[in-house]
């Protein structure tokens, strides 16, 4: 046994035997299950069946978590340049916002699954396609995000800026912009999850393998085929691919941007 | 005065009159209200960034020449959440004095430190006013602190001028001159005003 000294790292060691305590009492709950009412393997699949399953498809696997993995964080790069913009947009015209805000809305309530195949009549089977589903998706938690953060400039600083003549530009690039970091990875951080999702649900409208072979496609693939074991392998492999996203958002926010995420909380 | 606000009755005179441009009036707030994201340094340059003033370099060598005036060389580098509520009041302090302002305003700046750290940035404020000859006006509650810095004292009261007393203690002015006798009877005529007596 080695010795566990600072309490950060004991926290550590107690969050992670916890969690795989949890997780070892549902697998076992799993395979208990399937033994004692002798589930077909089509219909519920063991741990074990699932395990060897995705050791049977580790190539095909891991092609598809790349390509949806490329796919969702394109897609979430995308949302981040336009939800900047349309927020950078609507802090600098009050009008604008009232006008265009609700429409922003409309676009996060209407179901994905309505647009998808809109989408695809337009942009046809092709990666542009999931792109822009993931894209959209996204959009709204960085654009309200974001929207909040470049307005919630305090009282004194605003008159700071206004008492040395600085006019809208230097305003948001000294002030509004700085400020508005930390909501911006907050509203990444939100959207780092939707993004799997948002690629997964456009594959299994973008569908065969010919033009694009992701999760979503293998997930379809193998739901027809009745192979169940591998189809919850993929399952695990894309929420893997969710908490990596969530993980390279956190670690950015935490490493590169410390000077903007660290001490805007506290601002004085 | 500052131009923040536009006036409801009467008008602000300066002689010699503040010349259009921003940084002639300089303002200390009641709150540090330091950038986070900028360091020390950074937060002091800021007013010179956005009047757009001199080369990158100049101003952080104006800067850097006003944090050591507040006392803070050392803490150039560190962030405002690194400093303590005096430091981080200092920096604000340089922060105002860097566009070499003809006229500085301070509202209520030492309300929320305590007693020694008032003390102390109100020796560091004579000390700037006696080198710089500006113009300082300063809003207060406390009557010390009014008749130890100030040259003449406008008393307001139920937000109207009452009175404008002129301060008779002699300078330069130390901690010391708060128990000779002329500080306690100034001290006293300018607490009757307050009351209205």
């Amino acid at each position: 046994m080695t010795a566990v000294s600072s309490p950060r790292q004991r926290e550590i060691l107690m969050s992670v035997t916890l969690v795989a305590t949890v997780a070892c009492i549902v697998l076992a709950a799993w395979e208990f299950v399937v033994w004692k009412f002798d589930f077909p393997k089509a219909l519920l699949p063991t741990p074990r069946q699932c395990w060897n399953a995705a050791v049977l498809e580790r190539l095909a696997l891991f092609r598809a978590t790349l390509s949806t993995g490329f796919a969702a964080f394109s897609g979430l790069l995308v949302a981040v340049v336009v939800g900047y913009g349309l927020a950078a947009v609507f802090s600098q015209s009050r009008s604008l916002r009232l006008a265009l805000f609700p429409y922003v809305i409309l676009l996060q309530t209407v179901p994905i699954v309505a647009i998808a195949p809109l989408l695809i009549v337009w942009s046809g089977y092709t990666f542009r396609t999931v792109l822009i589903v993931t894209a959209i998706v996204c959009l709204f938690p960085i654009v309200n995000s974001v929207t909040g953060g470049l307005l919630s400039t305090q009282q004194d600083t605003n008159d700071l800026f206004r008492l040395y003549g600085a006019g809208r530009w230097k305003r948001l690039l000294h002030l509004q912009i700085p400020s508005s970091v930390n909501h911006l990875m907050l509203g990444v951080k939100t959207s780092s999850g939707l993004a799997v999702i948002g690629a997964i649900v456009a594959e299994f409208f973008v569908g065969n393998s010919t033009s694009y072979d992701g999760l979503g496609t293998l997930m379809t693939g193998w739901a027809n085929l009745l192979k169940t074991d591998a189809l919850v392998s993929a399952v695990f492999a894309s929420a893997m691919l969710g908490i990596l996203l969530f993980g390279t958002v956190h670690l950015i926010s935490n490493v590169f941007l410390r000077r903007w995420t660290q001490f805007a909380t506290t601002t004085s | 005065m500052a131009g923040l606000e536009t006036p409801t009755a009467g008008t602000v005179t300066m002689d010699p009159p503040v010349k259009g441009d921003a940084g002639g009036i300089a303002f200390v707030f009641q709150q540090p209200s330091l950038l986070p994201w900028r360091t020390a340094l950074q937060n002091v340059v800021l007013p010179l960034d956005l009047i757009g003033k001199g080369s990158p370099v100049s101003r952080r060598e104006i800067a850097s020449d006003l944090l050591e005036t507040v006392g803070l060389k050392e803490a150039a580098t560190h962030f405002p959440s690194q400093l303590s509520g005096g430091m981080k009041m200092r920096v604000s302090i340089a922060r105002a004095l860097v566009t070499d302002p003809h006229v500085l305003l301070l509202d209520e700046p030492f309300a929320a430190l305590d007693d020694m750290l008032r003390n102390q940035l109100g020796q560091l404020l004579l000390e700037i006013w006696e080198r710089r000859r500006l113009t300082v006006v300063m809003v207060t509650h406390n009557i010390a602190e009014s008749v130890l810095l100030s040259q003449r004292i406008a008393v307001m009261r139920e937000g109207a001028l009452a009175s404008v007393l002129e301060n008779p203690l002699p300078r330069p002015r130390t901690e010391d001159i708060r128990t000779t006798v002329e500080f306690g009877d100034f001290y006293g005529q300018v607490s009757h005003a307050l009351r209205g007596e």
